[in-house]
């Protein structure tokens, strides 16, 4: 494989995989607080 | 006779004879860290030992580094096998709270845009003439994030990791000084003024408990070859959170990344023999780990900007510059940038969840590009 062809493969897979796995876990962490919502009470046992 | 008393004569000069040009050149250069450490106080935890471990391995016939030597065996028992940067990656997840990114999940993602840095360098020092593994360690300096860049360049391109390590830990402490500038280039004062508000606190405890397992297993099951770094900054940080091993948590964040931080340093240090470090090669390395934490911050900055429009003007672009790993001087950049144009702004919680997605990102940006080279068949 060419550095070119190396080089453009990391800037779309790795930027992209990046940003889709961040983008991944955002979703989870907002599903998550839905599903897990702070209660000051409980919090404070 | 007299023979003899030359030869025991001989033996207390031969260290001065041995000296090659470069070993006081990098004598010099480990006093000089040792300089900035203590007197500018630049990561002297770090620097201290970096600085000291130069100047031993530039003392010719010590034999430090040969087989045997101490700072062999200290380097083959925790560098080579990769060891070290895990257990301060544990000492990292047990110290950092993620609540202010879990409060606001959206700020993940410039914790992502500040890594692009590392694949437009790997770019970059591909341009420049660099092999494949050469120019990963190289643009993974872009991670803002020593453990990692350590981890990458020993296993991958390990005559490389001495350079890559002192930039890596030099930028992260120059962020003060490298990003002000681009933050005010990409922003207009408007943008700067944007406040924020305060942060409230709206994260469970379960959601603080189950954060690390998730980031686990999904970040595990998409890049397989980066679960070393994430497994071991999330096992850090469960620990921190479940609050019932606060004895393990207490020593990761202190015993162990006390211990570990000096032999890491010394090592690394120990890997500064002049005959090595001082080629043009350590120069562009230098260069190019410049130019990705600058990249870095212009992503992160730009990204800001999209989230500020996305979310109708709610985010102020100088959190972006904070989506990197150097935590916590990102975030006190970002609201210090911020309260200059509206003093009475408060950025920091805002910023301190970007800079812990960076924390994140940058671990999650390792471990994508090691999975794709590994999908490429390259490691």
């Amino acid at each position: 494989m060419d550095n070119w062809t190396f080089g453009i493969t990391m800037i779309v897979v790795g930027m992209g995989g990046t940003i889709l796995t961040m983008w991944g876990l955002s979703f989870l962490m907002g599903l998550l607080k839905k599903a897990f919502p702070y209660k000051k009470e409980a919090e404070g046992k | 006779m007299f023979e003899t008393i030359g030869n025991g004569l001989y033996g207390l000069i031969a260290g001065f004879t041995s000296l090659h040009w470069s070993n006081p050149v990098m004598i010099g250069l480990g006093c000089l860290l040792l300089y900035l450490a203590i007197k500018k106080d630049i990561e002297p935890l770090l620097l201290l030992p970096i600085g000291f471990g130069c100047i031993l391995v530039n003392i010719p016939l010590a034999g430090l580094m040969e087989e045997e030597g101490f700072l062999k065996t200290i380097y083959d028992a925790g560098i080579a096998t990769e060891l070290f940067p895990l257990f301060i990656f544990i000492g990292i997840g047990a110290m950092t709270d993620f609540g202010p990114l879990l409060e606001n999940p959206r700020i993940f993602l410039l914790g992502a845009a500040g890594q692009f840095g590392i694949f437009l360098t790997l770019a970059l020092a591909l341009v420049l003439g660099f092999s494949k593994l050469d120019a990963v360690a190289i643009g993974v300096i872009g991670a803002c994030d020593g453990p990692t860049a350590i981890y990458v360049s020993s296993k991958y391109a390990p005559h490389l990791l001495s350079a890559v390590s002192v930039a890596a830990y030099s930028y992260m402490s120059l962020v003060p000084i490298i990003q002000p500038p681009i933050m005010k280039f990409l922003t207009t004062e408007e943008e700067r003024k944007i406040s924020m508000g305060a942060v409230k606190r709206s994260v469970s405890k379960t959601t603080k408990i189950l954060f690390p397992l998730i980031v686990t297993v999904i970040g595990g099951l998409i890049a397989p070859k980066g679960l070393p770094l994430l497994g071991t900054i999330m096992l850090g940080n469960l620990m921190r959170e479940s609050g019932v091993v606060s004895r393990l948590t207490k020593a990761s964040e202190n015993e162990i990344a006390n211990i570990v931080t000096l032999l890491l340093g010394i090592s690394i240090g120990a890997t500064m023999d002049g005959r090595n470090f001082l080629t043009p090669q350590t120069l562009m390395v230098l260069g190019l780990g410049f130019i990705a934490i600058c990249l870095d911050t212009v992503c992160g900055v730009m990204f800001g900007k999209l989230l500020k429009v996305l979310s109708g003007g709610k985010i102020n672009p100088l959190i972006g510059a904070a989506g990197i790993s150097a935590y916590p001087m990102a975030a006190r950049v970002a609201q210090r940038e911020g309260q200059k144009y509206n003093p009475k702004n408060y950025l920091l919680m805002h910023a301190m969840g970007a800079n812990t997605g960076g924390q994140v990102g940058s671990v999650i940006a390792a471990a994508v590009m090691l999975s794709v080279l590994k999908g490429m068949g390259i490691i």
